[in-house]
């Protein structure tokens, strides 16, 4: 009977498999391997919770903000460093760089046209886009749409998708085909203002591409052709026949977890800080980050670092109060209260008691000899 | 049309701004306008600003016409002779000052090469892109721009002579450097401060290499010999002041050896120094806790007590003490009146300060460090002429901050000091490092400055040559004499019971939210509590409301105020910050109850 978790038996047998040791040999190997693993063991009383928190916290305060350029090599703005890492931790909404990449399938990236025709079906295209002037009629209440044929062309967008598109998000208006432009009219007389405001929502109307990619940038490597795009779009990245589904990867945690699930948002998180820390040429064991991305994901949502997130749900009104908005924390307890059990840390130093950590942890209990 | 403004008052238009300019100023030149008077023609609002009030700030610069600069040859042959002067080239409008609105108009070339036909000015030397500290490094640009700012900063801190009448005056934290000498490797700057009336260095010898380990981590190493032999030493004054306050009613603080009556008299022989005057005498040596001035005060709460006691009228001393830590030489005592009337006396206490482990030394290249070893000279390295090393300086401080004008003013101040000339080290215009070279060559030394150096303690050869020469060193104010600081019990705060804050009155060293932490990342979690036990109170607890009980020393029995003395009273140790937040809740009409539990 061995203590040792699944993988590791499964590992273990796939090498005497490979080696073939003798059974004696085989019940050695294992006490051996047994022995190091229990060692490795985290001990209990461990402050790890600590530990993580200072292994971030010493290297970040090294991170450089400095990040180089090169001229005439397409690039794209990512934020990176400590302000990325912060992002992450803080599991803020939306990053302030979202981007994916789409590796795509072979069969669609053979030629570089073929690539060029893929990025421009992922580039989103609105109506303000392909048409050289958006006008305002103001003599026969209109709105006049006046195409850009070259720029239709380079996207390869039809007139009569436009059209249709158009009828889709302005089911009030009728359409009119003209020589060269499309005219909007209301049925009955539209004001001005409202006229105004019609143009401008025609402008950002949808007609082609993935919705919120705002660039991008096709780039070779060892395994093809990977598409580095500006603004992500899991879902509708994945209806897409020419990427390469499995291989997908996107920086907007959030969008990862609502579209794959929590546990695809826990390795988000793990690769996205992993990415930050390695371009600082820092090095932060992974365990750390593994242990910060559970606790962040471990409630089925993502909860960030920060007073609403993990630490505003510390047990300890003390706890709580002492890392941020004190009063609030200190009003609402008084309200509904609450009691403090004394069983983390920042309330045992507030109090000057032992914390219940290493050794302040075991309590000693001892038959007495009554006689 | 363009307006003419005449010190921001309306004067006039010009039809044609720009040869309006031009021709005013070039009768400027020639002497028929003022010198002070500056043209601006600004284009964006179409205006042209004639300026000649005071308080601009103007700079000369060589007029170029056509590219061609008015400042000939002849004219800096003339000036090197004192055929002409300075005056004279502006007048002839040679050079001109140009305030910081007509700047805007010119096109000011810096180096001869540079010149074109659009120029039309062309600066002095390329060092006025520096400002007047940074242009005294010497091969500042050899070096990387962002340190000589930094550096800069730290000239500000070294030691010299501030000012010559320093004896005389009564400055708070003073240091006067003993022997500062002219820096041997100088810069152009130097001359025009007129630093040799007020230095602040000394010119030492360097060797760039480790010695036993202790330079590691920016340190340096001192030659015991040379100390001893008065390097880097100091003097620290610092004056203490007390006056003759009059009080309410007439009454008068008193300066003179209080008598045993007096409330909080000391002791005798904290007064054993005073002359009859009250005043220590000059050349005393105190240490701490020793009265400098005596002095008796009236009575704090005059009339309050009066009709009880006898003990209220007696008077309260408050004489001037030296702090714990403290010692020195009474240097000098002036008796005077301040601007009140009241009598004044101030006395100066004379420190001197010996380099000591912990004083912080600098080059001017911003290598700056901390004396770890005073290194005995029979110890230290020797070269082959028999020169020990007064610094021995890290390599490792080199290559990563890349300033090479470090080394640059070692091989410098080495031909300086072979050849006895000062070098000129001028950001941009010195004596090339080539020259430096070929002239240590010729002195007989290798030219790439190394030398051959031998073990100090085992007097072996070392196998690599050790770069050497001689070097401006600064030694900065920073001294771990007025740093240095521990305690073990002492003053507490009053509302916290938490010990003081700052050394100045013996207060405690913090441990703080990140000493915590590696205390916590330990699992020392026995050896925090006991850290953190220096407010450390024991209360009594209510176990049936949870509030604070009393207990009663008279009586010698607990009681709770609200429950009365038949509930349950149990002692709990907390620290005392934590009772002042109950107190401070309590007071905000919060009931924190402390619900006790067994222990064990």
């Amino acid at each position: 009977m061995t203590t040792l978790p699944e993988h590791l038996q499964k590992e273990l047998e796939e090498h005497f498999k490979k080696f073939k040791p003798n059974e004696k040999q085989k019940q050695e190997i294992t006490k051996r391997i047994e022995t190091l693993y229990e060692d490795a063991k985290i001990a209990p009383g461990e402050a790890i919770g600590i530990i993580t928190a200072e292994s971030f916290g010493e290297p970040s305060t090294q991170m450089t903000i400095s990040s180089f350029h090169f001229a005439g090599v397409a690039e794209m703005n990512v934020t990176v460093g400590l302000v990325r890492l912060i992002e992450v931790f803080d599991a803020r909404k939306k990053p302030s760089t979202p981007q994916m990449k789409l590796p795509l399938k072979a069969k669609y990236s053979k030629t570089s046209e073929m690539v060029k025709e893929v990025s421009m079906k992922i580039k989103e295209t609105k109506l303000g886009d392909i048409t050289e002037e958006i006008s305002i009629n103001v003599a026969k209440g209109s709105i006049e749409i006046i195409l850009d044929k070259k720029k239709m062309r380079d996207t390869d967008i039809k007139l009569s998708h436009i059209l249709t598109r158009l009828k889709e998000s302005f089911k009030t208006l009728t359409l009119k085909e003209l020589k060269d432009s499309i005219s909007l009219k209301g049925k009955d007389e539209i004001k001005l203002s409202e006229l105004y405001k019609l143009k401008e929502k025609a402008k950002t109307i949808h007609i082609a591409g993935l919705k919120g990619i705002t660039q991008v940038l096709p780039i070779k490597d060892d395994d093809g052709y990977v598409i580095h795009t500006a603004g992500s779009n899991i879902e509708d990245a994945l209806a897409m026949e020419e990427v390469d589904k499995s291989k997908i990867t996107s920086n907007d945690v959030f969008e990862i977890a609502k579209v794959l699930g929590i546990e695809a948002a826990r390795k988000a998180i793990i690769n996205e800080s992993l990415k930050v820390i390695k371009d600082q040429g820092l090095d932060i064991d992974i365990r750390h980050i593994i242990f910060l991305a559970d606790v962040m994901t471990r409630g089925g949502v993502i909860k960030g670092v920060t007073r609403t997130g993990i630490t505003g749900e510390k047990e300890s009104v003390l706890a709580r109060a002492s890392f941020e908005t004190p009063m609030k924390h200190i009003i609402n307890a008084t309200l509904i209260g609450e009691r403090d059990d004394l069983n983390s840390v920042v309330e045992n130093v507030i109090i000057n008691q032992p914390v219940p950590l290493g050794t302040g942890l075991p309590g000693l209990v001892m038959k007495s000899n009554k006689k | 049309m363009t307006d003419i403004f005449l010190n921001e008052k309306f004067i006039g238009t010009a039809e044609h701004p720009k040869d309006f300019v031009k021709q005013f100023r070039a009768e400027r030149r020639r002497g028929a306008l003022p010198l002070e008077l500056n043209f601006t023609y600004d284009e964006e609002m179409d205006e042209i600003l004639l300026d000649s009030t005071r308080g601009r700030a103007r700079r000369p610069l060589i007029v170029l016409e056509g590219g061609k600069s008015k400042l000939t040859e002849k004219h800096i042959e003339d000036l090197k002779n004192g055929e002409i002067k300075w005056e004279k080239l502006v007048k002839e409008g040679i050079i001109e000052y140009i305030d910081a609105a007509e700047e805007e108009n010119c096109y000011i070339a810096i180096n001869d090469e540079d010149v074109t036909k659009e120029h039309t000015h062309q600066e002095i030397g390329a060092i006025v892109i520096l400002g007047l500290l940074t242009s005294l490094t010497p091969y500042a640009n050899y070096g990387p721009g962002s340190k000589l700012i930094k550096e800069s900063k730290m000239q500000k801190q070294a030691l010299g002579l501030y000012a010559t009448n320093f004896l005389l005056r009564m400055n708070t934290d003073v240091n006067i450097l003993h022997y500062p000498q002219i820096p041997i490797t100088k810069s152009f700057m130097h001359d025009v401060i007129s630093f040799d009336k007020h230095p602040a260095g000394q010119n030492i010898v360097i060797a760039v290499m480790s010695y036993e380990g202790y330079n590691m981590e920016d340190a340096i190493i001192l030659n015991k010999a040379s100390v001893d032999r008065g390097l880097a030493r100091s003097s620290y004054f610092k004056p203490f002041t007390t006056e003759e306050l009059r009080y309410q009613g007439g009454l008068v603080d008193e300066i003179s050896i209080p008598d045993k009556e007096v409330k909080g008299y000391k002791s005798e022989k904290d007064y054993r120094l005073l002359e009859e005057d009250g005043i220590v005498y000059t050349g005393a040596k105190v240490k701490e806790e020793d009265v400098l001035i005596g002095k008796i005060s009236p009575p704090r709460f005059l009339g309050e007590f009066e009709e009880f006691s006898i003990a209220a009228n007696i008077k309260r001393e408050s004489s001037v003490s030296l702090n714990h830590g403290e010692n020195g030489i009474v240097d000098m005592t002036l008796l005077t009146e301040n601007e009140e009337g009241n009598r004044l006396v101030q006395i100066r206490l004379r420190n001197q300060r010996i380099p000591e482990i912990g004083d912080k030394f600098a080059s001017r290249h911003l290598q700056k460090g901390i004396v770890s070893f005073l290194a005995p000279v029979e110890d230290i390295p020797f070269s082959v002429s028999g020169i020990t090393p007064d610094i021995i300086f890290s390599p490792h401080g080199i290559p990563s901050r890349m300033s090479i004008s470090h080394l640059i003013e070692i091989i410098a101040g080495k031909v300086g000091a072979l050849s006895g000339e000062y070098i000129d080290g001028t950001t941009f215009d010195a004596l090339p490092e080539k020259d430096l070279r070929k002239m240590l060559k010729k002195l007989g030394f290798r030219e790439n400055g190394t030398e051959m150096f031998y073990n100090g303690i085992t007097g072996q050869e070392f196998k690599a040559k050790i770069y050497s020469g001689n070097m401006y060193y600064l030694k900065l104010k920073h001294m771990v004499a007025n740093k240095l600081h521990a305690r073990a019990t002492g003053k507490i705060q009053l509302l916290t019971r938490q010990p003081i804050e700052g050394r100045s009155q013996g207060g405690g060293l913090r441990v703080g939210e990140m000493e915590k932490d590696c205390f916590v990342a330990h699992g020392a979690s026995l050896l925090l509590k006991e850290r953190f036990d220096s407010d450390r109170t024991t209360v009594f607890i209510c176990e049936e409301c949870g509030m604070l009980a009393i207990y009663d020393n008279f009586k010698n029995r607990e009681y709770c105020p609200k429950c009365g003395s038949s509930v349950k009273i149990s002692s709990v140790e907390m620290s005392y910050a934590f009772k002042l937040l109950i107190d401070e809740l309590k007071a905000l009409c919060i009931y924190p109850r402390l619900l006790l539990g067994r222990k064990y």
